[in-house]
C-alpha cells in the first residue's frame, strides 16, 4: 500500500512527468488556453495511459518475455498505444463532439504523445513492477499531467486578459510561465527517495 | 527462423484482438446527426437573410461544423464571431461582409403605396409582414428581424429599412476602457 | 427600551458626510413652476399612457396617466394648469435621451380636485388600503422606484413577518428623510401603523443612523405605546441598501434569486411611508417629495418640498445656483448618482438629491492605473463579492466567468471604484458589463424566437404543398374514375345506341305503332257503322281504312324489323308475344266478319270473311311456328307459304265461297235445281281440297 503511494506522489509531484522529466510537452503548450479544453484533453490522456499502462504490462508479461521477443517492444507497444487512443477518440466523439472538434488534432496525437510510450517503456523497464504498480503508475503519470495541464491552462486564461507588455504577449508569456512552474515544481525533488 | 514466426504470430495475434475490439468500439459509439451544427445554430442570429452565401442560419451552422470560416455573419457581427469562435476554439477573424455591421434594421412599409401583392409576404423567413391578397401589408416590428429579403420582390419599391430607434430603455452604458489597452510606457511609446 | 441586535455590515466605507451642509433649515416649500414636465414613466415597470390631451385642464392630483399593466404606478398632475404638450422632453437620465412627458402650464391656482380620502384606516380592509394606494401612484421614493402597491401585496403563502422602515439614508449629501423624519413625524407614525395593518408584521423596525440624533428623537418621541423599534445603526455606506440592511438587522442574507419577500421582510423608505399616509388619511396622490438641494455651488442649500415635474433649474435658483461654480450637477448623491446633462430635466418621483458640485468638491477622477491586485475593494464590497475579479472578468468580456461571480448581484454602491487605489471605474465596468450580458440575453432570445417562426413558416409551407400534392392525386383519381365509368356507360350504351342509331329509331317505331293502332281503330269503327247501315259508301270506307291499316301494320313490321336485324337481338318473347297478338286479332275480325255474313250474307262480306278467316290461319301458323323453333332468326309478320300451301289456300277459299253461295241459295228459297247444283260444286271443292290435303300431308 505504501509503495502505491510512494508511485503516486512521485509521478504526480515529485517526478512530475510534464515538468520534471519533460515528456508530453506539445499538448501543454497547445491545448491550455482555455481550462475546459485542458480538462477534457487531460481526461483524455489520463484514460489513454492508464489503459495503454496495463495493456502494455500485459503484452510485456504474457507476449514479450514468454517468447522472447522483446525485442518488438516498441512496435507492439505503439500498436497498443494507437488501437487505445482509437478507442478513446470514439469515446470522446460520442460524448462531447465539441470538445472532440476542440481538441482536433491533439486527440490522435496523444498516440505521438511521448508520455505514453514512456511510461509505457519505464514499466517495462522496471521489471519489479507487479501489474497493479504498473498501472497505478500510469495513472498517476495520467493525473500529474492533468494537474499540470489545468494549472497551466487557469493561468493562461488569466494572462490572456492581463496587460502584458508587447514582446512577451502570446507564446513567450506562456514559455516563461510554464518554466517558473517547472522551477516550482522542482522544488519537490528530495521529498521521495525513488 | 521460429523467432521471426513467433514474432508474426504475436503481433498478428494482437493486431487481430485490438481490430475487433476497435471494431466493437466503432458500432457502439456511433454519433448520429451533427450536434455541433446544432449548438452552432443556437449561436447565430436566425435572420434567415443568407447574406452569408447560405440559405439560411441552419445551413451556415452546417458549413461551419464542416470547416467553413466564421465571419461571414453581419447581422449576428463581431458578438457572434467572438462566440463561435469561443465555441470552436478558432480564432476570431473580423467580418467578412461588403458593408460591415450595421446597426439593427427593421423593415418599413410604406402603406400609401402598398398594392397587396403578397410577394414580400412569402419573401418574409420569420412571417413577420401581415397581410393578404389584395389587401393592405404592414411589418410586425417585434417580430422583423431586419433581414431585408422583402425589399428586393417589392414591385413599387415601397419597403424601407429603418435603423431601430435607440429609447431610454434599449440604452446602456458604455464600457469604460477599450479593450487591450497599453501600459503606460507603451502608451507613452505609441504617442 | 431594548435594543434590536444588528449584524454590523461586512466591507462598507466612511466618506464624508457633508450632511450639515442640508440639514440646518426645515424643509422649504418650493415656489410653482410656471411649467412641470411630468414624464409618462418615473417607476420601474411598464411606461403609463396619457389620459389626458393637449388643451385639457386639469386639477391639482387628477390622474392624467394610467397603464393597464400590472407593473406601474399611475400619474396625476401636481397643480392645476393646462395642458400644453405631449410628447418627448428632457429627463433625469445620464444620456440626456428624451422621454414622453405631458407638460401643464400652471395656472397659479394650485387647486386640487375633489379628493376621497378613507375615513378611519383602522377600520378598513388591505384591499381598500392597498387601492388607495395604487390609485395614489405611490412608488418607492428611496430611489429604485418600484410600485409600492405590488411590494405591498406579497404571495399568499409568503406572509410578512418583519417591516423594516428605512431611514437610514447613508449616502452623503442627502437629508431629505432626515428632515422628513423630524418634521413629519406624525405622519410618518400613522402611515407605518397602515403598513402595519395591511402587512400584519410580527416586528416592525425602524432603522435610522446615528448621524441623525435630532430624528431618532423625534420618531422616538411619536411612538407613543406602539411596539415598533427604533434601531439606531452606526454610520457606515451603504447600510442603507435593501439588502444590506436586511443583513444588518435580521443577520439574514437575502439569496442571489430572490426578493425579501420569499424571506418573510419587507422594507420600505420613510419618505414612501408618508406618501402612503396621505393617500390614504388625506387621499392626496403622489405629487410632490422631499428633494435636497446640496452642493458648493449653491448659496443656500436646503431640503425642499417641490411639486414632480418641476424643472431642476428652477429647484437650483430658488437655491441660489452659482452657475459659475457649479462643475457639475448629480442627481442623487456622489456615490451612486449621475451626472445630468442639463438643468431643464425636471424632478421625477425618485429624485432625492440634486447636488450642484464645485470642482473642488467633486473633482474630475486621477486616469485610471491597471489594477495592482491590492485587494482593496473585496474587502468594502458591502454584498461581499469579488470585484477584482469581476473587473478582470469585465476587461476580457468573459460574461460566463461574470456571471459565475454573481455581478448581477452588485448594487454598483461604487465603494470599491471609492477605495481602489488606481483609480479605476469599477462600477462602470460592471454596469457596462451588465448591459452586455442584458444584451446579449435578449438577442438569443429573439434569435430564438425568430428560429422558431422560420421553423413554424417552414413546416407550414411543407404541410400547404402536401395537401396541395394530395388534391392533386384526388382530383387525378377522379377524373380517372369518370373516364372509367364513361367508358362503362359506352359498352352497356350500344344497345340503346345501336336502337337510336339505325335508320328506325325508337320514337319512329313508336309512331309507326300508334299510327297502325289508330288505323286498326278507324276500322273497326267504320266496321261496326257498317254492320248498323250497311251503305255502299261505308263499304267503300271500310275498305279503305282496312287498307291503311294494312299499310301501317307493314310499315311497322318493316321498321320493327329493320331494327331487329341490326340488333343484337330481339327478344324471342316479345315476337312470340306480337305474333299471339296478331293471331287473336285476325281472329276476333273473322269472327265478326262471319257474324255480319251470316246477318246479310253478301258475297263481297264473304270475300272478307275468307280473306280474314286465311290471315287468322296464317297469324295461327305463325305463332305456331314461332312456338315450335324459338331460336331460328325471327321474322316478322307474315310467314313465307310454299306454293302447295297457296294451292290449299286456293282450294279452300273455293271451298268456302260454294259453302256460302249454298247457304245462300237455301236463306233465299231458291228451287231444288239450284240446291242441288250448289251442293255439287260444293262437294266438288271439298275433293279437292282433300285431296290437296292429303298430297302435302304425304309430302311433310
Amino acid at each position: 500500500m505504501s509503495e502505491l503511494l510512494l508511485i503516486l506522489v512521485s509521478a504526480i509531484l515529485v517526478n512530475n512527468f510534464v515538468l520534471v522529466q519533460f515528456l508530453g510537452l506539445c499538448p501543454f503548450m497547445g491545448v491550455s488556453k482555455k481550462v475546459e479544453t485542458a480538462i477534457g484533453l487531460s481526461l483524455a490522456t489520463t484514460f489513454v495511459l492508464t489503459l495503454a499502462s496495463i495493456c502494455s504490462y500485459l503484452v510485456q508479461h504474457y507476449i514479450l518475455k514468454p517468447f522472447d521477443i522483446e525485442f518488438l517492444r516498441t512496435i507492439s507497444f505503439i500498436l497498443v498505444i494507437a488501437v487505445v487512443v482509437q478507442f478513446t477518440e470514439m469515446v470522446v466523439n460520442k460524448t462531447s463532439p465539441i470538445l472532440y472538434r476542440v481538441l482536433g488534432i491533439f486527440l490522435p496525437l496523444i498516440t505521438t504523445n511521448c508520455i505514453v510510450l514512456g511510461v509505457a517503456l519505464l514499466n517495462a523497464n522496471r521489471s519489479e513492477y507487479t501489474f497493479i504498480q504498473a498501472s497505478v503508475n500510469g495513472f498517476a503519470a495520467g493525473l500529474g499531467f492533468s494537474l499540470v495541464l489545468v494549472l497551466f491552462a487557469a493561468m493562461r486564461e488569466r494572462i490572456a486578459i492581463a496587460d502584458v507588455p508587447k514582446p512577451f504577449q502570446g507564446a513567450a508569456i506562456g514559455m516563461l510561465t510554464a518554466g517558473l512552474m517547472s522551477l516550482a515544481f522542482m522544488g519537490f525533488s528530495g521529498l521521495i527517495k525513488l | 527462423m521460429s523467432m521471426v514466426f513467433i514474432s508474426v504470430i504475436a503481433l498478428v495475434g494482437l493486431s487481430l484482438i485490438f481490430g475487433a475490439i476497435l471494431g466493437f468500439a466503432a458500432v457502439r459509439f456511433r454519433v448520429e446527426g451533427n450536434p455541433i451544427a446544432e449548438q452552432v445554430n443556437a449561436l447565430l442570429p436566425q435572420t434567415q437573410c443568407g447574406q452569408c452565401g447560405y440559405p439560411g442560419c441552419k445551413p451556415y451552422a452546417e458549413a461551419i461544423a464542416a470547416g467553413d470560416k466564421i465571419n461571414k455573419c453581419p447581422p449576428g457581427g463581431e458578438a457572434t464571431i467572438q462566440a463561435l469562435a469561443e465555441l470552436l476554439d478558432v480564432e476570431p477573424e473580423p467580418l467578412d461582409a461588403v458593408e460591415g455591421e450595421k446597426p439593427q434594421m427593421v423593415a418599413f412599409i410604406r402603406e400609401a403605396e402598398c398594392i397587396g401583392c403578397t410577394k414580400c409576404i412569402q419573401a418574409c423567413p420569420v412571417d413577420a409582414i401581415l397581410g393578404a391578397a389584395k389587401q393592405m401589408h404592414t411589418v410586425i416590428a417585434n417580430e422583423c428581424t431586419g433581414c431585408d429579403l422583402c425589399v428586393e420582390p417589392c414591385p413599387v419599391d415601397c419597403i424601407d429599412m429603418i435603423p431601430v430607434a435607440q429609447t431610454l430603455q434599449s440604452w446602456k452604458w458604455e464600457h469604460p476602457l477599450p479593450p487591450g489597452t497599453l501600459i503606460a510606457t507603451d502608451r507613452e511609446s505609441l504617442s | 427600551m431594548s435594543t434590536w441586535p444588528i449584524h454590523p455590515l461586512r466591507g462598507g466605507v466612511h466618506p464624508p458626510q457633508c450632511k450639515t451642509l442640508s440639514n440646518q433649515q426645515p424643509i422649504q416649500r418650493a415656489p410653482l413652476a410656471k411649467q412641470l414636465i411630468v414624464p409618462l414613466l418615473q417607476h420601474l415597470g411598464s411606461p403609463t399612457d396619457a389620459h389626458v390631451g393637449v388643451g385639457d385642464y386639469v386639477l391639482k392630483g387628477q390622474l392624467i396617466a394610467d397603464s393597464a399593466n400590472l407593473i406601474s404606478a399611475p400619474i396625476h398632475a401636481p397643480s392645476s394648469g393646462i395642458i400644453s404638450f405631449i410628447g418627448p422632453q428632457p429627463y433625469p437620465h445620464t444620456s440626456g435621451q428624451l422621454m414622453d412627458a405631458i407638460v401643464i402650464d400652471t395656472d397659479g391656482l394650485d387647486k386640487w380636485c375633489p379628493l376621497e380620502p378613507l375615513a378611519d384606516f383602522r377600520t378598513a380592509s388591505a384591499t381598500e388600503l392597498l387601492d388607495k394606494i395604487r390609485l395614489a401612484g405611490i412608488s418607492g421614493l428611496g430611489g429604485a422606484g418600484f410600485p409600492t402597491v405590488i411590494k405591498l401585496s406579497p404571495a399568499a403563502n409568503q406572509p410578512i413577518k418583519t417591516l423594516i422602515i428605512n431611514g437610514t439614508e447613508c449616502e452623503p449629501y442627502i437629508t431629505a428623510d432626515d428632515v422628513l423624519m423630524r418634521e413629519k413625524t406624525a405622519q410618518l407614525m400613522l402611515g407605518i401603523d397602515i403598513l402595519a395593518r395591511i402587512l400584519q408584521p410580527e416586528n416592525v423596525l425602524i432603522a435610522i443612523e446615528d448621524n441623525k440624533p435630532e430624528a431618532i428623537t423625534a420618531v422616538r418621541g411619536a411612538l407613543n405605546a406602539r411596539s415598533y423599534h427604533v434601531v439606531v445603526l452606526p454610520t457606515i455606506y451603504p447600510s442603507g441598501g435593501e439588502r444590506q440592511l436586511i443583513q444588518i438587522l435580521t443577520g439574514q442574507e437575502v439569496p442571489s434569486a430572490k426578493i425579501p419577500a420569499q424571506l418573510g421582510i419587507l422594507c420600505q423608505n420613510v419618505g414612501t411611508v408618508v406618501a402612503v399616509h396621505d393617500a390614504v388619511v388625506e387621499g392626496k396622490p403622489l405629487i410632490s417629495r422631499i428633494t435636497t438641494l446640496t452642493g458648493e455651488a449653491l448659496h443656500n442649500p436646503m431640503n425642499v418640498e417641490c411639486l414632480i415635474g418641476t424643472p431642476a433649474i428652477n429647484l437650483l435658483e430658488f437655491a441660489g445656483l452659482q452657475k459659475n461654480k457649479m462643475n457639475r450637477l448629480i442627481a442623487g448623491g456622489p456615490m451612486m448618482g449621475f451626472t445630468l446633462p442639463s438643468l431643464d430635466v425636471p424632478v421625477i418621483k425618485t429624485s432625492n438629491c440634486l447636488l450642484a458640485a464645485s470642482a473642488e468638491e467633486l473633482p474630475a477622477p486621477p486616469p485610471a492605473m491597471p489594477c495592482i491586485r491590492c485587494g482593496d475593494c473585496a474587502e468594502v464590497c458591502p454584498a461581499n463579492l469579488l470585484p477584482q475579479q469581476l473587473h478582470f472578468y469585465a476587461l476580457g468580456e468573459d460574461h460566463a466567468q461574470l456571471q459565475a461571480h454573481n455581478l448581477f448581484d452588485c448594487i454598483e454602491c461604487g465603494a470599491c471604484a471609492y477605495v481602489c487605489p488606481s483609480s479605476i471605474p469599477l462600477v462602470q465596468y460592471y454596469r457596462s458589463a451588465k448591459a452586455d450580458i442584458r444584451e446579449q440575453a435578449k438577442k438569443l432570445a429573439k434569435a430564438e424566437h425568430a428560429k422558431e417562426r422560420f421553423e413554424f413558416r417552414q413546416e407550414r409551407l411543407r404541410l400547404e404543398e402536401e395537401r396541395k400534392d394530395a388534391e392533386r392525386k384526388a382530383r387525378a383519381e377522379r377524373l380517372a374514375k369518370t373516364k372509367a365509368e364513361q367508358a362503362k356507360k359506352a359498352a352497356q350504351a350500344p344497345k340503346a345506341d345501336i336502337n337510336s342509331s339505325t335508320g328506325a329509331s325508337e320514337d319512329e317505331i313508336k309512331r309507326l305503332k300508334i299510327a297502325a293502332s289508330m288505323a286498326q281503330v278507324a276500322l273497326r269503327k267504320a266496321q261496326k257503322q257498317l254492320e248498323i247501315h250497311g251503305t255502299a259508301e261505308l263499304q267503300a270506307q271500310v275498305e279503305q281504312l282496312s287498307l291503311s291499316a294494312e299499310q301501317a301494320k307493314e310499315a311497322l313490321a318493316s321498321a320493327t324489323a329493320a331494327s331487329s336485324s341490326k340488333a343484337a337481338s330481339i327478344s324471342a318473347d316479345d315476337e312470340l308475344k306480337r305474333l299471339k297478338i296478331a293471331s287473336s286479332m285476325a281472329r276476333v275480325a273473322l269472327t265478326k266478319a262471319q257474324k255480319q255474313l251470316d246477318t246479310h250474307g253478301t258475297e263481297e262480306l264473304q270475300a272478307q270473311v275468307e280473306q280474314l278467316r286465311v290471315s287468322a290461319e296464317q297469324a295461327q301458323q305463325a305463332l305456331e311456328a314461332a312456338t315450335r323453333a324459338p331460336d331460328a332468326a325471327k321474322k316478322p309478320a307474315k310467314p313465307e307459304l310454299s306454293a302447295a300451301e297457296q294451292a290449299i289456300k286456293k282450294a279452300k277459299i273455293e271451298t268456302a265461297m260454294k259453302r256460302a253461295a249454298l247457304r245462300k241459295a237455301e236463306r233465299a228459297e231458291a228451287d231444288a235445281e239450284t240446291l242441288s247444283a250448289l251442293q255439287a260444286e260444293l262437294s266438288q271443292a271439298e275433293q279437292e281440297l282433300d285431296t290437296l290435303n292429303q298430297t302435302e300431308k304425304a309430302d311433310v
